[in-house]
């Protein structure tokens, strides 16, 4: 990788001093990750590298009830904690779903939810596509069985970050500070469609930072769960998957959130499934109406229709799990 | 050409001598002399930001750190861009634990960090400063081996021998946590690794087989 400074910023204050406004010339580094690997490929080639690892690392109970998750938080603190852990059981499930042992003890909260991309085209430095200021997007032609079935383009990544999509499902909101103040932004609109940025997929600005998750207090009768599809179990992305947050009532779904993950270029929400599973009694068929639902507008690309059955079967088995119910 | 960086040049063999050989003989240091002296740095700073002043920043040339591997201190003159791995291997002549991938994806560079395993490859020498380092070195008791190089041994866990190193300690992590682990409990700590010569089943039988594995 190429040669880069280095501030070891001791709070928020020092390491927003230390960014800039110019895209990818400074850039945060949380465990390193993602960002290591981008760098070791030439895909970023910042000047300068801040460590965000001092800033806030805890998990604290807010006023309401719910949990303020510090960005320089590791994975494995977060799969740790007991009250997360009973509190959002989908986003602690899914954090423990990540890579692996060694990523998930150095990965950070703030990393996972910016990290970059793992198109393949992305990822090679020899492939100038759209994203990185070319004029194709090679997956349309090419190998797309790992690609988006949501969304109008012009790029067709999957978001990357297992926990966002746990995030959206929870209703979090996401604290942005930088150089005039913090600002509190919804999971739901934090990420970004390629029509609106190609360059990158979240409101972020290069001299800000994502400091807090601020998950709210889970409602009364709040069941929620995550089912993830893998290739591999380790080492790798989910191939598509899902989280149901579901209020309920007895047996019956008062309201539902439902969002799929690796399937288009953001975390998807399900609004169809949400409003085909409310009001109605939990049961196989009604999940499986809802995921019918769910995956009614995919547009699959030429490699990768078998996603949509998967996405499919992630969200009836999410919903099913969420409600306590057994999964085959 | 000239190499790019030291990353690419470490994996540019052309010398003829073998790349351990040649690290070995030039020493500690020797390699560090990287290329880019007199890199400029275009620098976005605090007056965009409007705080007062940006805290200093270090490098891009060699800075001095001290790493504490294996309880012992260690000063060396890496760059910030130097891995843990790196400047253990080229700068120290540590070259137990391998270099495979070097991306964060085969896990023969697992070491402990403060009790953890961590991929030395993905994990930059400065930011190791202040944490307890163990690598691979760090096991043996001159002549006797740990109990898990041990079992690795008996258990016949190696072929190439290159995921070894950090199979053995992904193995030594867990078994200080929890000395008698379910096979499910140990498939999964050792998950963050991969043997291309396919050892798995004995790497897993050595590390269910261990037994008197205490942090010492
Ligand atoms: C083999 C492999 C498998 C993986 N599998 C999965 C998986 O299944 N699911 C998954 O979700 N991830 C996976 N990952 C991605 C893994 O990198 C992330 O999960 C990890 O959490 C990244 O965190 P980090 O702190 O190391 O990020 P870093 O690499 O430090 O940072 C990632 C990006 O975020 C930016 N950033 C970091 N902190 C902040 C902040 N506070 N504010 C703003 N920007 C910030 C950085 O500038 C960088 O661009 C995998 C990675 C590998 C190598
Ligand atoms: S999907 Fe996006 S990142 Fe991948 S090749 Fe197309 S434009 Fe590039
Ligand atoms: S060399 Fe570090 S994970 Fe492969
Ligand atoms: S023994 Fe050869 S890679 Fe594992």
């Amino acid at each position: 990788m190429k040669a880069f400074s280095y501030v070891d910023a001791a709070n928020e204050k020092d390491a927003l001093a230390s960014l800039g406004t110019e895209r990818n010339q400074v850039l945060a580094i949380g465990g390193g990750m993602d960002l290591l690997g981008m760098m070791k490929d030439y895909l970023v080639q910042p000047v300068r590298l801040v460590n965000v690892k001092r800033l806030d690392a805890t998990i604290a109970r807010t006023p309401d009830g719910g949990l303020r998750i510090g960005s320089a938080v590791r994975l494995i603190d977060l799969i740790e904690h007991a009250d997360a852990r009973r509190m959002y059981p989908a986003l602690v499930e899914l954090a423990e779903q990540v890579g692996t042992p060694q990523i998930r003890n150095a990965g950070t909260v703030g990393g996972n939810l910016n990290q970059r991309p793992r198109c393949w085209y992305f990822r090679n430095e020899e492939f100038h596509c759209l994203k990185k200021g070319g004029a194709t997007c090679f997956s349309v032609n090419g190998e797309n069985q790992f690609h988006a079935i949501f969304g109008e383009g012009p790029c067709h990544i999957v978001h990357p970050s297992n926990l966002a999509v746990a995030c959206l499902a929870y209703g979090a909101t996401f604290r942005l500070a930088g150089p005039s103040g913090a600002r509190e932004v919804e999971a739901e609109q934090y990420f970004q469609m390629p029509d609106h940025n190609l360059y990158a997929e979240n409101v972020l600005q290069p001299n800000e930072l994502l400091t807090h998750v601020t998950l709210p207090a889970p409602m009364a009768g709040l069941k929620s769960a995550a089912y993830e599809v893998r290739f591999k179990q380790a080492h790798d992305w989910p191939l598509a998957f899902a989280t149901a947050a579901l209020v309920m009532e007895g047996q019956t779904v008062k309201s539902a959130r439902i969002v799929m993950g690796a399937v288009a270029p953001v975390p998807w929400r399900a609004n169809e499934a949400e409003r085909a599973l409310a009001g109605k009694t939990l049961s196989e068929e009604t999940a499986g109406r809802a995921a019918l639902a769910a995956v009614q507008g995919a547009q699959p690309m030429s490699r990768n229709a078998y996603k949509v059955r998967v996405a499919r079967t992630a969200v009836t088995r999410a919903i099913l799990k969420a409600g306590g119910m057994k999964v085959v | 050409m000239a190499p790019k960086d030291e990353t690419r040049s470490e994996l540019d063999e052309r010398s003829g001598v073998s790349r351990r050989f040649f690290l070995k003989t030039v020493g500690a240091g020797g390699v560090a002399a990287s290329v880019i002296d007199g890199l400029q740095e275009a620098l976005p700073h605090a007056q965009e930001a409007g705080t007062a002043a940006a805290p200093a920043a270090i490098g891009p040339g060699p800075v001095p750190i001290t790493l504490n591997v294996n309880g012992q201190r260690l000063s060396l003159k890496v760059e910030p861009r130097t891995t843990l791995l790196d400047a253990l291997r080229n700068h120290a002549g540590q070259t137990g634990n391998k270099r495979v991938c070097d991306r964060g994806s085969c896990g023969a560079c697992t070491m402990i960090i403060d009790g953890r395993t961590r991929y030395a490859c993905s994990t930059l020498a400065i930011e190791a400063q202040g944490h307890d380092i163990r690598s691979i070195e760090g096991l043996a008791k001159g002549t006797v081996l740990h109990p898990v190089q041990q079992a690795f041994a008996e258990a016949d866990g190696m072929m190439c021998g290159f995921c070894t190193p950090g199979f053995v300690m992904s193995a030594v992590a867990l078994l200080e946590k929890n000395p008698h682990p379910t096979v499910e409990e140990a498939k999964r700590a050792l998950d963050g690794n991969i043997c291309r010569c396919g050892t798995y089943v004995r790497v897993l039988e050595a590390a269910l087989k261990t037994k008197g594995v205490a942090r010492g």
